[in-house]
C-alpha cells in the first residue's frame, strides 16, 4: 500500500531514521537539493570531512542558521540528520516555533540488519556497528512520545517497501487563500448588528437570500466575494441573525471570515469552557439561547472552524481580525493566531483598565494590504497600507466596508447606539503620525522603480544626504518630490561654443524622438511647488495640519523662504493665481518651477562668489594693462602677455555683465516670479507622464500673472530641417541678449533610456559657470566627460517620477519619502557640478 | 596677478642687481600652478619698477590636477586666484625672489644690506579683515600703508565692500625684509583654505619672519593664519550639495566646536572667560543626570562628544549611546574620544552612531536618560514635532534633559546681533521654552521641571536654560528594569 505523506508547503521536514535508513535517497527522491539541508554537508562546511563527528556541535549550529535562514524567507526546509535523540528534536522543533512555521516529522524506519548492511558498504562511515545499534535503541525509546513533541504530524514509514513507495505532497496552509483574486467586499466589525449589516450589503450591490422572512446568504451580481474581519458577535441587538447571514455566505463560497477575538471567546464558552462572561457575550448566549440546538452546534462548528488570518489575491491582500505584521503573513503558530485576534498591546492598560495597543501599523513596511478591525475609531484611515474598518457600529458609529483593490469605502451609519463603550469612541485620534523610521533611509539601500528597475544608494551617500535631509529640508510629509539634475548637450565642436543645439537635435532624433520642445531656460532657481486648494485638502492630502496649503522649495529640499510669513504668502497667491486649473486637477498639486530672480535665492553665492571675482578682476587687470603697456613702450617683448590680459580683461567685464542678469530687486514678495513649467502630479495622476509638454504648458499658460511667469517655447519637427533652424535661429536670439539657454525635451513621455531633458546653454552664461576665460580654453573644456551626469539624470528622473506614481496612488508617507531622499543621496555622488 | 616693486634709490636700475633681473628682459618662470613673468614698466636712474605678474588659468588647472590640487579653491573654475594678490603670488614670489629674499647680492652688496626707499603695490590683495589688519600688520614693520576697499561691484553700490583691498606701501625698508614681510603676510591676510600645509611650514615661517616677526605686535595672529587650520576632514559631499543648491559652503558646515572647552571668540561672546559656558553646561547637565539616578544616557546631538567624554569618565554610566546627523561631527568625536584605542571595558560602554531626531530610531529607545544639549534651537519649528515624538513618543527615556539658549540673556552679550549660532533656527525666552516643554511634557506623559544654567542675571536669567522631563509613573512600572 503505498503511504502518501503530505507535508505542509511552507514547513520544516525533519526526517528521524537511523544512519543507513535511506534518509538522504528519500530526501533526494521528494525534494529539491536546495530544499535538504543535511548535517554530514554541514559537518563538511565546517571540517573540510562529512564523518568528522567532533564537528558536529559546529556543524549543527550552520545547520540551524541555514535552515532558519530559509524558514525566515518563507522557503520550505527539510533536515536530513538522524534526529534519533529528543534533544535533536526540540531544538529543530524550537526553530520552526521561532520562526512561526509548522513542524512535521517523517521517521523511516529500516530493520537493522538493512542499516547495518548499507553503512558497511560505504567504507568513509567507519564508525562501527554500535552505533547503529545505540541510534535504534535512541530511536524506538522516541517513538511513543514523538507525537507530543510538538510536530504538527509525524510520518512513519516503515520498512524498505514502505519507504520507496511512499509520495510526498505539499498542502497549501489554511491561510493561504493567495489563488482567490476577488474582488472583494471586505467588512469591518459587525458585532450583531444584522439591520445595518443587511443595509450595507444592499449599498454595495448584494442580493440577500431569505428563508422565513430572515437573511440565510447573500450573493453578488458581479461575483464579489465578501469577507469578513471577525466580530460579527456579541454586544449587538441579533448575533444569531448576523451569524445565519455570515455562516450562508460562507457556505456558499460568496465569503470568507477570519475569526475574532468575540468568536474565539464564544466558541469557548459553546464548549463549555470556562470564560467570564463580559464584554457583550452575555447578549449572544441570551439570544443563541432562543434558538434551536442544532443552529447552536452549527455555530459552534463555524466558530471553531474560523481561523486566524488570510492571504489574497497573490499575497496583496492580507485580512486579519486584529491586523497582522508582516513576518506573520500566511505562518502558523501561537503567537501569530493571537497577534491576528488581540493585537500587538504594549502589556500596559488604560485608564479605563484596556490594553494599551502597540502600534504596530506605524512600523509596517510590507508590501501587502492589511485590513482589520478589533479596534473602534471614528474615521477610517490608511496607516502604510493598512486600515482599520472597524468603526464602532455597534456603538452608534457606522459599519464600513472596503471594496478591494479599487480601495472605496463604503459606511452607513448604525441605526442607533446598541451597546455603551466603554472607551469613548473618539478618544486619542489613530492619524498616520507621518513619522518615519531611521531605517527606512539609512545604509546601503536599493529602490524599485517602475521606469528605471532596482537603483542602488549606497551608505555614504545616504548618509550625507540623511545631514542635509534632517538639518535644512521641509517636513518630509510635503518634500513629495525632488527633481532630478539634467544634463547638457553633446559637447559642440563648432568654433567658439561649448554647447549648441545641432548636437541635441541630433541626439534625441538617433533616439528615435520625433517631436521635442525647447523650453526657454529660466534665470532662476530650480523649485518644485506643493500647493492645496485649501488648508483643509492640504490637511487631508500631506497629513499636516499647522493651517498652511503648502510649500515652495528647492532643488535639495530647502524652504524658499526662512520666513514662514514670506512663504504663506507666497503660497496663498500661488494658490489664488492658479485658480483657473483647480477645475482641471483637483484639489492638489505638484509643480516643476522655476523662481526668478536667481538672486532670490543665490544672493549670497553671486556675491561672495562671483561679485568677488570681478571685483578682483575689475582692480587687478586694469593695472596689469597698465604694467604691461608700460613695458612694451620701453621696447621690451611683452605683446603676448599684453594681448591675452586685455583679452581677459574684456572676458571679465563680460562675465559681469553676465552675472549681473540675473539680480534683480526684491523686497519681500515683490520682484519675486514664479515660472511653473511642469504639472508632476495631482490627485490620482501623473501627468509628468502621461500627458505631453504642449499640454502642461498650454494649462500653465491660463495661470499667467504678476507672479506666474509664462515659459516661452517652441515645437520642434526634428525632421524638418527648417524647423531645426527655427529653433536654432531662437536659441541664438536669446543667448545673445543675455538668455541662460533652453532646455529640450521630447514633446510625449519616452520610453526606455532617453534623457527626460537637455539643456543647452549660452555662450555668456557658461562664463558664470566655467569661469571668465573659458572661452580661451575651450579646447580643454570639450574634453569633459558626460556619461556620469547622464547616467546620473536618469537614475533621478526614475526616481522622482515613482516618488510621484506613489504619491499620486496614496502609498503610504515612507514609500513616497524613499525614492525622493534617493534622490538627495544620489545628488552627493562626486559628478562635475559645472555640468 | 600683479606686484610691483619701486625704489627712487640712485641709481634706481640697481633694483635689477638685488632682484637678480635684469631691468630690459622679460623673464618666465614656470610655477606648478602657473606661469610667473618678471618684467619692469619703468627702468631709469630716477625711479625703476619691478613687476611681478602671475598668470594662473583655473580652467587648465581645474581640468589637469582637479581637487587634487594643492589649493582646494583651484578645483573651482570661477576663481579669485588669476586675479588676486593671493598665497599663490606669495608662493610664486617665494620662489622667483629667493636669492634677493636672503638678502645676497654680490654686485651690490651695500645696497642688498641697507634699507632703500620703497614702494610696493598690490592692486587686488585679498584680505580678510579688510584693510584695518592690512595696516595693523605692515605699519609696525616701518611701512606707510594705504589700503583701500575695492567695491564687490559698482553697479550694485547696496553690496558693499569687497574682500580685496588695494594696497600700497611705502617706505625705508631694506629689500629683502620688504619681500619676506609679503611672503608671509600676504597668506595671512589671504586665509584661504591652505590644504598643502606641510611639516617644514614652521621652519619656513621661522625663517622668512628672521629678524621682524619675533617683535610684531600680532605675531601670534600671523603665526596661526599662516599656519592655517588643519582641516583633516574632506566634506566634500556638502560642498558638492552647496553647488548644486546655490548655496555658499560654509554655511553647510555643521555646527561643531573645534577645540574642547573653547570656542571661537564671535560664536559666543562670554563675559566670564574663566569658565566658558559650554563646562558649565556639561557640568549643570552632569548633575541633573547625576540627581535622577541615570545608568544609561543617549546623547542625541552629542556633535564632538565632549560630554560623551565626560559621561565616560564616571564609571556609574554604564551604557552611553552619542547619535548625531553629521557624520563630520562624529568623525570628530570618533577621534576625540579616541575610540580606535579604547579598552574594550570602556568601548563596550559606548555606542556612537549617526541618526537624526526626526525619524524613529530603535536605537535610542530603553535609555534612563537622554539629553538634548543646545540641540532643539537647530531644528526648524515645524519640525520640533516629528522630535518630540520621537524622543517623548517613541524613544521614551525614564528622564530627558534639554538645553537650549535663554534669549533674553542674548542683551548682556556685547556687540551679538541676531543669534548665538548662525545655525540656530529660534532663541527662546524663558516663557517660550517653559510654554513649549509643557506643552510637549502633557502630550507625551511627561513632568517638567526647570533649572538654570550658568550665573543667572536678575532682570534677565540665566545664560542657558534646563528643563529636566520625567516619564509619569515611571515608578510603578518596575524598578527592576
Amino acid at each position: 500500500m503505498t503511504v502518501e505523506v503530505s507535508v505542509p508547503k511552507l514547513s520544516l521536514v525533519v526526517l528521524v531514521g537511523v544512519s543507513g535508513s535511506g534518509k538522504s535517497t528519500f530526501a533526494a527522491r521528494h525534494f529539491a537539493p536546495t530544499e535538504v539541508i543535511s548535517s554530514d554537508f554541514c559537518r563538511g562546511l565546517v571540517a573540510d570531512d562529512e564523518n568528522d563527528q567532533s564537528a558536529s556541535h559546529d556543524a549543527f549550529d550552520v545547520l540551524r542558521y541555514i535552515a532558519g535562514t530559509r524558514l525566515r524567507r518563507g522557503l520550505l526546509t527539510v533536515v536530513d540528520a538522524t534526529s534519533v535523540q529528543p534533544a535533536d528534536r526540540r531544538s529543530l522543533i524550537e526553530l520552526a516555533r521561532s520562526h512561526d512555521v509548522l513542524v512535521d516529522a517523517i521517521v523511516l524506519d529500516v530493520p537493522e540488519e538493512v542499516a547495518l548492511q548499507r553503512n558497511a558498504a560505504r567504507p568513509e562511515r567507519d564508525f562501527g556497528p554500535h552505533v547503529i545499534v545505540r541510534q535504534r535503541n535512541d530511536l524506538r525509546k522516541s517513538m511513543s512520545g514523538l507525537a507530543k513533541e510538538g510536530f504538527r504530524r509525524v510520518h512513519v514509514l516503515r520498512g524498505v517497501a514502505e519507504i520507496d513507495a511512499a509520495t510526498v505532497t505539499r498542502e497549501r496552509a489554511w491561510t493561504d487563500r493567495r489563488h482567490l483574486t476577488g474582488p472583494f467586499d471586505i467588512i469591518g466589525d459587525v458585532h450583531g448588528c444584522r439591520a445595518e449589516l443587511e443595509t450595507l450589503l444592499g449599498t454595495l450591490g448584494w442580493e440577500i437570500e431569505r428563508s422565513g422572512g430572515r437573511a440565510v446568504g447573500a450573493r453578488h451580481p458581479e461575483g464579489r466575494t465578501a469577507v469578513f474581519v471577525g466580530d460579527l458577535v456579541d454586544r449587538g441587538p441579533d448575533t444569531p441573525g448576523v451569524l445565519r447571514l455570515v455562516m450562508g455566505m460562507v457556505a456558499a463560497g460568496t465569503a470568507l471570515c477570519v475569526s475574532g477575538n468575540h468568536e474565539q471567546k464564544l466558541s469557548r464558552a459553546l464548549a463549555g469552557r470556562k470564560v467570564k462572561v463580559a464584554h457583550g457575550l452575555e447578549e449572544s448566549l441570551a439570544q443563541l439561547g432562543g434558538e434551536p440546538p442544532e443552529f447552536v452546534a452549527e455555530v459552534r462548528r463555524f466558530t471553531d472552524g474560523l481561523i486566524s488570518h488570510y492571504q489574497l489575491d497573490g499575497g496583496r491582500l492580507v485580512v486579519a481580525h486584529a491586523g497582522l505584521k508582516e513576518p506573520y503573513h500566511g505562518r502558523a503558530s501561537g503567537r501569530v493566531r493571537s497577534f491576528a485576534l488581540y493585537g500587538d498591546t504594549t502589556g500596559e492598560t488604560d485608564e479605563y483598565g484596556l490594553p494599551v495597543r502597540y502600534p504596530w501599523a506605524e512600523e509596517y513596511r510590507g508590501r501587502a494590504m492589511v485590513v482589520y478591525g478589533h479596534t473602534p475609531v471614528p474615521k477610517t484611515e490608511w496607516v502604510n497600507n493598512t486600515i482599520c474598518l472597524d468603526t464602532g457600529c455597534v456603538f452608534g458609529g457606522r459599519l464600513t466596508a472596503l471594496r478591494y483593490p479599487l480601495r472605496e469605502l463604503v459606511s452607513v451609519p448604525a441605526e442607533r447606539v446598541w451597546y455603551e463603550p466603554v472607551r469613548p469612541l473618539d478618544g486619542p485620534g489613530r492619524r498616520d503620525p507621518g513619522v518615519l523610521a531611521i531605517g527606512d533611509v539609512t545604509g546601503t539601500r536599493y529602490v524599485e522603480s517602475r521606469y528605471g528597475g532596482r537603483i542602488k544608494i549606497f551608505e555614504e551617500n545616504s548618509a550625507a544626504a540623511l545631514e542635509v535631509m534632517s538639518r535644512f529640508a521641509v517636513d518630509p510629509r510635503r518634500l513629495v518630490y525632488l527633481p532630478p539634475t539634467m544634463a547638457p548637450g553633446k559637447t559642440s565642436a563648432r568654433d567658439g561654443y561649448l554647447e549648441h543645439p545641432d548636437e541635441v537635435f541630433a541626439e534625441f532624433q538617433a533616439a528615435g524622438v520625433g517631436e521635442v520642445v525647447c523650453e526657454e531656460k529660466h534665470m532662476g532657481s530650480r523649485a518644485i511647488a506643493v500647493l492645496a486648494r485649501t488648508p483643509q485638502a492640504a490637511a487631508a492630502r500631506f497629513g499636516v495640519d499647522d493651517g498652511s496649503a503648502g510649500v515652495v522649495y528647492t532643488r535639495t529640499g530647502r524652504p524658499f523662504f526662512s520666513d514662514p510669513a514670506l512663504m504663506d504668502e507666497l503660497v496663498t497667491r500661488l494658490r489664488a493665481d492658479l485658480a483657473p486649473l483647480w477645475e482641471t486637477l483637483g484639489d492638489w498639486v505638484v509643480l516643476d518651477c522655476e523662481l526668478l530672480p536667481w538672486s532670490a535665492k543665490a544672493g549670497g553665492l553671486i556675491r561672495e562668489q562671483y561679485a568677488s571675482v570681478g571685483a578682483a578682476a575689475g582692480a587687478a587687470l586694469p593695472e596689469a594693462v597698465a604694467a604691461l603697456t608700460a613695458a612694451a613702450g620701453r621696447g621690451l617683448d611683452v605683446g603676448t602677455s599684453l594681448d591675452r590680459v586685455r583679452r581677459r580683461h574684456a572676458n571679465a567685464a563680460l562675465f559681469r555683465d553676465a552675472y549681473a542678469r540675473y539680480c534683480g530687486p526684491v523686497d519681500g514678495l515683490s520682484g519675486v516670479r514664479l515660472a511653473p513649467f511642469h504639472i508632476l502630479a495631482c490627485e490620482g495622476r501623473v501627468p509628468a507622464v502621461e500627458e505631453p509638454h504642449a499640454w502642461h504648458l498650454a494649462l500653465l499658460a491660463r495661470a499667467e500673472s504678476e507672479l506666474i511667469a509664462p515659459t516661452r517655447h517652441m515645437v520642434v519637427d526634428l525632421a524638418a530641417e527648417e524647423s531645426r533652424a527655427a529653433a536654432t535661429r531662437w536659441w541664438t536670439e536669446l543667448t545673445e541678449a543675455g538668455g541662460e539657454g533652453m532646455v529640450v525635451k521630447p514633446a510625449f513621455f519616452p520610453p526606455g533610456r532617453v534623457q527626460p531633458g537637455v539643456k543647452v546653454r549660452g555662450r555668456e552664461y557658461l562664463r558664470i559657470v566655467y569661469g571668465p576665460d573659458y572661452t580661451e580654453s575651450l579646447d580643454l573644456l570639450r574634453g569633459r566627460f558626460l556619461g556620469r551626469k547622464r547616467s546620473l539624470a536618469l537614475r533621478e528622473h526614475a526616481l522622482g517620477l515613482e516618488a510621484l506614481h506613489r504619491l499620486a496612488e496614496g502609498e503610504p508617507l515612507w514609500r513616497v519619502h524613499e525614492p525622493v531622499f534617493a534622490v538627495l543621496a544620489l545628488e552627493t555622488e562626486p559628478v562635475d557640478p559645472r555640468l | 596677478m600683479l606686484l610691483t616693486i619701486s625704489t627712487t634709490a640712485r641709481p634706481a636700475t640697481d633694483l635689477g642687481f638685488l632682484l637678480h633681473k635684469h631691468p630690459d628682459r622679460v623673464q618666465e618662470f614656470g610655477q606648478s600652478f602657473g606661469t610667473a613673468q618678471v618684467f619692469y614698466p619703468e627702468a631709469d636712474e630716477e625711479r625703476c619698477t619691478a613687476a611681478l605678474m602671475l598668470d594662473v588659468d583655473p580652467v587648465r588647472l581645474a581640468r589637469t590636477r582637479g581637487r587634487t590640487a594643492p589649493d582646494f579653491s583651484l578645483g573651482q573654475y570661477v576663481n579669485d586666484r588669476p586675479y588676486a594678490a593671493s598665497s599663490l603670488l606669495a608662493v610664486a614670489l617665494g620662489d622667483v625672489f629667493r636669492t634677493a629674499r636672503a638678502g645676497r647680492c654680490a654686485a651690490r652688496p651695500e645696497a642688498a644690506a641697507n634699507p632703500l626707499p620703497l614702494s610696493i603695490t598690490l592692486p587686488a590683495l585679498p584680505c580678510r579683515g579688510g584693510p584695518d589688519l592690512a595696516r595693523r600688520l605692515f605699519e609696525p614693520l616701518g611701512w606707510q600703508v594705504q589700503a583701500q576697499a575695492v567695491p564687490l561691484d559698482p553697479r550694485f553700490p547696496e553690496w558693499g565692500d569687497s574682500r580685496y583691498v588695494r594696497l600700497a606701501l611705502h617706505g625705508e625698508v631694506r629689500l629683502a625684509d620688504a619681500l619676506n614681510h609679503l611672503y608671509v603676510l600676504l597668506p595671512v591676510l589671504d586665509d584661504a583654505k591652505h590644504y598643502w600645509i606641510a611639516a617644514d611650514e614652521v621652519d619656513k615661517l621661522i625663517r622668512a619672519g628672521e629678524g621682524w616677526l619675533a617683535g610684531h605686535p600680532d605675531r601670534e595672529l600671523i603665526a596661526r593664519r599662516y599656519l592655517g587650520r588643519r582641516r583633516a576632514l574632506q566634506r566634500t559631499a556638502l560642498a558638492r550639495l552647496a553647488e548644486l543648491g546655490d548655496e555658499v559652503e560654509e554655511t553647510l558646515v555643521p555646527p561643531v566646536e573645534e577645540e574642547a572647552g573653547s570656542r571661537p571668540p564671535d560664536e559666543e561672546p562670554d563675559p566670564q572667560p574663566v569658565r566658558p559656558l559650554s563646562a558649565l553646561r556639561r557640568e549643570a547637565v552632569l548633575a541633573a543626570l547625576t540627581d535622577v539616578g541615570a545608568r544609561s544616557v543617549a546623547d542625541l546631538g552629542c556633535g564632538s562628544g565632549a560630554l560623551v567624554a565626560d559621561l565616560l569618565k564616571r564609571p556609574e554610566f554604564g551604557r552611553i549611546a552619542a547619535m548625531d546627523v553629521s557624520v563630520h561631527a562624529l568623525a570628530v568625536a570618533r577621534r576625540r574620544l579616541g575610540l580606535d584605542r579604547m579598552p574594550d571595558a570602556q568601548r563596550g560602554r559606548l555606542e556612537l552612531f549617526q541618526g537624526a531626531l526626526t525619524y524613529k530610531d530603535d536605537r535610542i529607545a530603553g535609555f534612563d536618560a537622554a539629553v538634548l544639549m543646545e540641540v532643539i534651537e537647530h531644528v526648524d519649528p515645524p519640525r520640533l514635532a516629528a522630535l518630540e515624538r520621537v524622543v517623548l513618543g517613541l524613544a521614551r527615556p525614564a528622564h530627558l534633559i534639554v538645553t537650549t539658549p535663554n534669549a533674553e540673556y542674548n542683551v548682556r552679550y556685547e556687540g551679538l546681533t541676531g543669534h548665538r549660532h548662525p545655525d540656530h533656527r529660534f532663541e527662546w525666552s524663558r516663557a517660550e521654552f517653559a510654554a513649549w516643554a509643557h506643552a510637549a511634557a502633557e502630550r507625551y506623559g511627561y513632568d517638567v521641571t526647570f533649572r538654570p544654567v550658568g550665573e543667572p542675571d536678575p532682570e534677565v536669567g540665566p545664560p542657558t536654560q534646563m528643563g529636566i522631563f520625567a516619564r509619569a509613573g515611571r515608578e510603578q512600572e518596575g524598578m527592576g528594569s
